[in-house]
């Protein structure tokens, strides 16, 4: 189908954006287009206007320093894909990259409307989320940060306000304890997940501490597991991973791909294959 | 506010076009429609099957994906360009020999998603390559013989 119509207007920066944001009631912000445009045209969404934001300096690129890895909303996902500093010091984001759509959606796709738009089966969300990151963001009143476990509030829904702008995220670099792990299932490469996990943790001896867990796919919003993670953390072994297995609470709806039931006996499969992986050191 | 006619101005295949369009025209249907450029073609409209792709300033992308206001000033190439300056003259004739399509219509978009694929990877694995087009859907072939034609053109390349 085609879209219906709205007017366009390419703005130069993030106050002209926020003002145009507050003049016209349900305007929409166009980032990399890859979810909002498939939604006009199939008229699930008819926006008055949309703001286009991408002619905006300075609100893309990624950079490291003093612990914390910053990467601008406009950042396209290609981008991060083959960025070193993201290799080296945000190796979650890295793993989970080529998961995420197809390389054309990826050259075009942004970090920041991932985020902001906070589908419960994208990847991107779960990994700030296991990751503790914050969000940055530009509004009517000014700036101000939110961290990730504040953010997501429900299905499509965010600590966004109508005329807010997502302006970028930061979360904690890897350091030498850090350790990580992702895992999806989906029918084809590149789909959103059926059920997916983004974690993070300390190796701490031969166990874990400050286990994060965030699986997605399986509710409104990505999805913290205090009850498994705290299992995970004290002690790793055969019992405890059991034990954080049964603990897992989640209550996946039926989708078109799979019920809810076999959806949390696979959260539980990538349960697994996490913790093998937040078991090995980074390279 | 109503979807008024925006003026832009971009290079489509190496010539400057000025053109006015609505701002809720696709590129893909910029291209087809304005230009008469139809070999980039339009299947599901929602940046699932990947018929519609295009190079927007050499990097590929959907056409239905992106605005034509959005590509004011932008450098578009089409299978139409790449086709006529014998870019992925290779990929043809592999695609050609192997049965690589039956029915035509996602080769415009599997071309030039390969060609991106040999840009960057030199000498991809099978599993590279499937991962590659994973995003461009194939209702005939069965991708096998896609495949097979992308091995080859890779192979065939680094032995020039």
């Amino acid at each position: 189908m085609k879209p219906a119509p709205f007017a366009y207007a390419r703005v130069r920066s993030v106050d002209e954006a926020v003002a145009l944001l507050g003049e016209t009631a349900e305007a929409k912000v166009l980032a990399g287009g890859q979810s909002l445009i498939a939604t006009l045209n199939m008229r699930l969404s008819a926006p008055p206007l949309l703001v286009d934001i991408n002619g905006i300096d300075g609100l893309e690129g990624i950079a490291h320093s003093d612990g914390t890895v910053t990467i601008g909303a406009l950042t396209r996902h290609v981008e991060a894909e083959r960025s070193g500093t993201i290799a080296a010091h945000a190796p979650l984001i890295a793993r989970a990259m080529p998961h995420i759509a197809h390389p054309a959606i990826r050259n075009r796709g942004t970090i920041g409307g991932s985020i902001a738009l906070a589908d419960p089966a994208a990847e991107l969300p779960a990994c700030l989320l296991a990751l503790g990151g914050d969000i940055d963001i530009a509004g009517p009143d000014g700036t101000r940060t939110v961290k990730a476990d504040d953010f997501f509030r429900g299905l499509f829904e965010t600590a966004l306000g109508p005329c807010d702008i997502l302006t970028g995220i930061r979360i904690p670099a890897a350091s030498k304890n850090t350790r990580i792990g992702f895992a999806e299932l989906a029918r084809r490469h590149g789909d959103y997940a059926i059920v997916g996990l983004a974690a993070a943790a300390q190796g701490d001896g031969k166990g874990l501490k400050n286990v994060r867990l965030a699986y997605f796919g399986v509710g409104s919003t990505p999805l913290r597991q205090p009850k498994a993670e705290s299992a995970l953390s004290s002690e790793l072994n055969g019992k405890s991973i059991d034990a954080a297995i049964a603990a897992l609470d989640l209550d996946p709806p039926d989708d078109v791909q799979a019920t809810g039931a076999v959806k949390k006996y696979l959260a539980g499969v990538l349960l697994r294959r996490v913790i093998k992986q937040l078991m090995e050191p980074l390279q | 506010m109503n979807g008024r006619n925006v003026e832009i101005s971009l290079t489509v295949n190496g010539e400057t076009v000025t053109e006015s369009v609505e701002p809720r025209r696709t590129l893909v249907d910029f291209l087809r429609e304005n230009l008469a450029l139809t070999g980039s073609h339009v299947g599901c409209e929602h940046g699932v099957c990947g018929a519609c792709t295009v190079r927007l300033n050499g990097e590929i992308v959907r056409g239905c994906l992106m605005l034509a206001v959005q590509c004011n000033g932008a450098k578009i190439e089409t299978i139409e360009g790449v086709s006529d300056s014998g870019e992925v003259a290779d990929l043809q004739d592999a695609f050609e020999k192997r049965n690589a399509l039956q029915c035509g219509f996602c080769t415009p978009g599997m071309l030039l998603t390969a060609q991106e694929l040999l840009a960057h990877n030199k000498a991809p694995s099978r599993d590279a390559i499937r991962e590659h087009i994973s995003g461009n859907y194939c209702r005939c072939t069965g991708y096998h013989s896609i495949v097979d034609a992308i091995e080859a053109v890779a192979q065939q390349r680094g032995r020039r």
